[in-house]
């Protein structure tokens, strides 16, 4: 293909891709009376009136405090628990091992619905709902499998030589794991904490479920609010808008890790 | 890679086990205790074996569900392959600022909570204040009111869906893309090989890799979707967009009908482990058959 047409195709695809977004950010800057007066591609009266309810409201900007609290807190947890897990995947073979990983696979792909309800009843059982570690641990359900699953692909890319000459330098497995393994493969760190970080800002279902109000992820914050106030379409604009702030953040920084990560093919 | 038998190593991954087993086992248990049991309240039940079982297999709303859901799921990769494929080809090869740009803008739906996805296209398809409903009901004077009419909500839903992960297609194939050495395309091109040629006989085949894991991928997360048609049409109009999951989270908290949706979930959950069996099997294979 030519390189115009090339660049041509690109671009139309993108315009296509941020048409969706682009219209909620229009909406985002009206109130809601001119919304629903006219049709207009750009706001004609940019206000940033809704920005402000929602960043003055605890009721609104709590659900972010929310959120990147029990976001930090899965992606924390799942990568004090894969790291060690993937070593052993990547190193040794022991008694069903291959088993164990499959099993783990499965619940990467088990559907969230199925165990909605159970996982309501026994976080309700033990006192956790409406705290942010429920939601945190609820997360790991799909997020370890992931984790280890990643992590195992970039450990197996680094050679065995390098455990063995350190083992008979005299390192112990702890000490060599953390200071010399672990920075070893700081980059598919990196790309793990992002999938983590993005699949559990992404899910609603368990994050919905297990809390009720002091814990409430924003994207729920912003339908209850809505339908609340009977459908301000400005302010719910705002509030989508804000919830793709984070993630076009995150995925800023680790641009030019995106494609190295999905090369080892271990999304 | 040679790996030492080492039984301590299960120590290593007693955390994840502990963990995971948490969240997976003690649910699952309930859901099988409930699904051969009849709750009349807290304190009534009565054991009624495979009566649910025999019930969910028998029923058609269950069946109908399911063949949506394989329709769905076929379509999002009938779509969503060729397409990501396609624009994967036509990003930029060379690094800077565009190929950066391009990388964060095609990656930005995929970070949008699923909710707020559903929400975007609820405004964006609207009529009266929606971009695109507005331009098929007024410019293009289709009468679009897609809450009402099956054949425009499934449209919807695809598109929607079409628009929220065709993007992870593209990163994935990008990235076998790159993973290409330059010296192939030289030997080509002394080869005056055609455009064609160099997709058909090197590209593709050197795809395989992530393009098996992107079906697999994209056939498991379509199969289990929720929450963004939930958001954008509620499985309506009548049953015509609800899928596997919507249909059981209807059975389980909106008719509260745990019996039912005890043995659907069982049912559910084994087809897809028997999926993921199925496909885990074609990945090793892709693993093991490929020099990476």
């Amino acid at each position: 293909m030519k390189t115009r047409s090339r660049i041509a195709a690109l671009v139309a695809y993108l315009v296509l891709l941020m048409l969706p977004i682009y219209w909620m950010l229009n909406m985002s800057l009206r109130d809601n009376n001119d919304i629903m007066s006219q049709l207009a591609f750009a706001p004609l009266h940019p206000t940033l009136h809704n920005y402000a309810v929602i960043l003055t409201d605890p009721s609104w900007y709590l659900g972010y405090v929310n959120s990147f609290a029990y976001v930090s807190m899965n992606t924390v947890i799942t990568l004090v628990v894969a790291l060690p897990a993937a070593y052993a995947f990547s190193r040794y073979r022991f008694l069903g091992d291959k088993h164990l990983f499959f099993w783990l696979l499965t619940n990467r792909m088990a559907p969230a619905a199925v165990f909605l309800l159970p996982v309501f009843q026994l976080y309700s059982t033990l006192g956790l709902i409406d705290h942010y570690i429920a939601v945190a641990l609820a997360h790991t359900l799909f997020n370890v499998p992931l984790a280890v699953w990643i992590l195992e692909g970039f450990m197996s890319g680094v050679p065995r030589e390098i455990d063995e000459t350190a083992f008979i330098d005299g390192y112990s497995l702890p000490r060599f794991f953390l200071t010399v393994f672990i920075p070893l493969i700081r980059a598919g760190v990196g790309v793990t904490a992002f999938f983590c970080f993005m699949f559990s800002w992404v899910e609603l279902l368990f994050a919905r479920t297990l809390t009720i109000t002091e814990a409430k992820p924003i994207a729920a914050v912003m339908t209850r609010t809505v339908s609340a106030s009977g459908l301000d379409w400005g302010l719910l604009a705002a509030g989508g808008i804000l919830t793709i702030v984070p993630g076009a953040l995150v995925i800023y920084f680790v641009r030019n890790y995106i494609a190295k990560g999905f090369a080892l093919g271990r999304v | 890679m040679r790996k030492t038998l080492d039984n301590r190593a299960w120590f290593l991954v007693l955390p994840v086990f502990a963990l995971v087993a948490f969240n997976a086992i003690i649910p699952l248990m309930t859901v099988v205790n409930y699904s051969v049991q009849d709750v009349f309240d807290a304190t009534h039940r009565s054991f009624v074996g495979a009566d649910w079982y025999r019930a969910m297999l028998r029923s058609s709303r269950l069946q109908n569900a399911l063949g949506r859901q394989f329709l769905f799921s076929a379509l999002v990769l009938l779509i969503e392959l060729p397409l990501g494929v396609g624009i994967a080809l036509v990003m930029p090869k060379k690094g800077g600022w565009a190929t950066s740009l391009t990388m964060v803008l095609v990656a930005l739906p995929l970070l949008i909570p699923w909710n707020v996805i559903g929400t975007i296209w609820v405004v964006f398809l609207r009529p009266d204040i929606g971009l695109l409903g507005h331009f098929i009901d007024h410019t293009l004077g289709i009468h679009f009111d897609y809450p009402t009419v099956p054949s425009q909500a499934w449209i919807s839903v695809v598109l929607m869906e079409a628009w929220h992960w065709t993007p992870l297609v593209a990163l994935l194939a990008y990235a076998g893309l790159r993973a290409i050495p330059d010296a192939y395309y030289q030997a080509a091109r002394i080869d005056g090989a055609s455009g064609w040629a160099v997709f058909r006989y090197i590209e593709l085949p050197k795809m395989r890799g992530v393009l098996t894991i992107a079906v697999l991928l994209r056939f498991m997360d379509s199969f289990l979707i929720y929450t963004e048609p939930f958001v954008l049409t509620g499985g309506g109009p009548g049953d015509s967009t609800t899928f596997l999951s919507i249909y059981l989270v209807k059975l389980a908290i909106g008719e509260f009908d745990v019996g039912s949706a005890g043995a659907f979930s069982i049912i559910y959950f084994l087809i897809v482990l028997a999926l993921s069996y199925v496909f885990y099997q074609a990945l090793q294979r892709v693993g093991t058959g490929e020099a990476k």
